[in-house]
């Protein structure tokens, strides 16, 4: 299989359609033959992104690159970066607005069920600039 | 048991997937917060909440669940109750607390399936 690349775009206006490139994903992915387990872990790693994307950052892009070995998924925006990367990634913690808790959002699960989902997750990010996730899930 | 059964139960209300009510279902997870079910849930097929928004319907979807119960006396809003609608999963509202309805589902039979290995 050579390699297969999947580009979506994360819109950040619209709330009710965040998640969709998630479901787009998990498709795609299911249509090529990818093991259940597989598509489980991709498909949080995906949604959690997009969702912090869409509600810390207003939007962003994804790119998946399915290769035999492995599949790629990074997430980018051009929100306010995350400040305190490591506070980020301890469960429970959330900068989250009382607004997002109504939607079901806000937990401080994200970037932990990241990291459980993935092999390798790399986190770029800079003040004021934006946010870059890299999540490896191998195959 | 099967989604009808989950219906009957929870005196609950079917909005959506009367041609689903056949399928089995084992196994529930009640949660609001859409992040706690992408941590812990796996291999359930029924989801308890009290979050009305497409998000619901996206998470049970990439977590292949084929069942919502509304809890709460909840009811969809027209754009929850069209994607459920559209992807294929049974939405079904219910007068009972959380509490209640998770009791009444695990008194019945359906299973916890604890936490994953690696939460
Ligand atoms: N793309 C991003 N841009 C800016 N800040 C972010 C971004 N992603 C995460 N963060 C920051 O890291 C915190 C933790 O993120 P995480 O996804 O773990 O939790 P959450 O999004 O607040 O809640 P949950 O994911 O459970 O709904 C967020 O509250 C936010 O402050
Ligand atoms: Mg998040």
């Amino acid at each position: 299989m050579p390699e297969v690349r999947l580009s979506y775009d994360i819109d950040g206006d619209d709330f009710s359609s965040a998640g969709e490139a998630s479901v787009a994903m998990k498709k795609a992915l299911r249509q090529m033959g990818i093991e259940p387990e597989t598509i489980r872990r991709c498909s949080v790693c995906m949604y959690e992104g997009e969702m912090n994307a869409v509600i810390h950052a207003g939007g962003g892009r994804a790119e998946v690159l399915v290769s035999p070995e492995r599949i790629k998924i990074t997430i980018e925006d051009d929100g306010p970066g995350i400040a305190d990367v490591e506070a980020a990634m301890r469960e429970g913690y959330s900068t989250a607005p009382p607004r997002v808790r109504e939607l079901g959002f806000g937990a401080g699960m994200g970037l932990p069920n990241m990291k459980r989902c993935s092999d390798e997750l790399d986190i770029e990010t800079a003040a004021g600039r934006g946010t870059k996730i890299t999540m490896i899930v191998r195959l | 048991m099967t989604i009808r059964d989950v219906a009957g139960i929870l005196e609950a209300e079917v909005c959506c997937g009367e041609d689903k009510l056949d399928r089995e279902v084992t196994s529930a997870f009640g949660s609001d917060l859409m992040s706690d079910v992408l941590a812990f849930a796996k291999d359930q097929q029924v989801l308890l909440t009290g979050l009305v928004n497409a998000q619901a319907v996206r998470t049970a979807e990439l977590m292949d669940m084929s069942c919502i119960v509304l809890v709460r006396n909840k009811k969809p809003d027209p754009e929850m109750l069209a994607l459920a609608r559209e992807r294929g999963i049974a939405l079904l509202s219910t007068n009972k607390t959380m509490f209640l309805s998770c009791g009444l589902l695990y008194a019945a039979g359906l299973k916890d399936r604890g936490l994953p290995e690696n939460a």
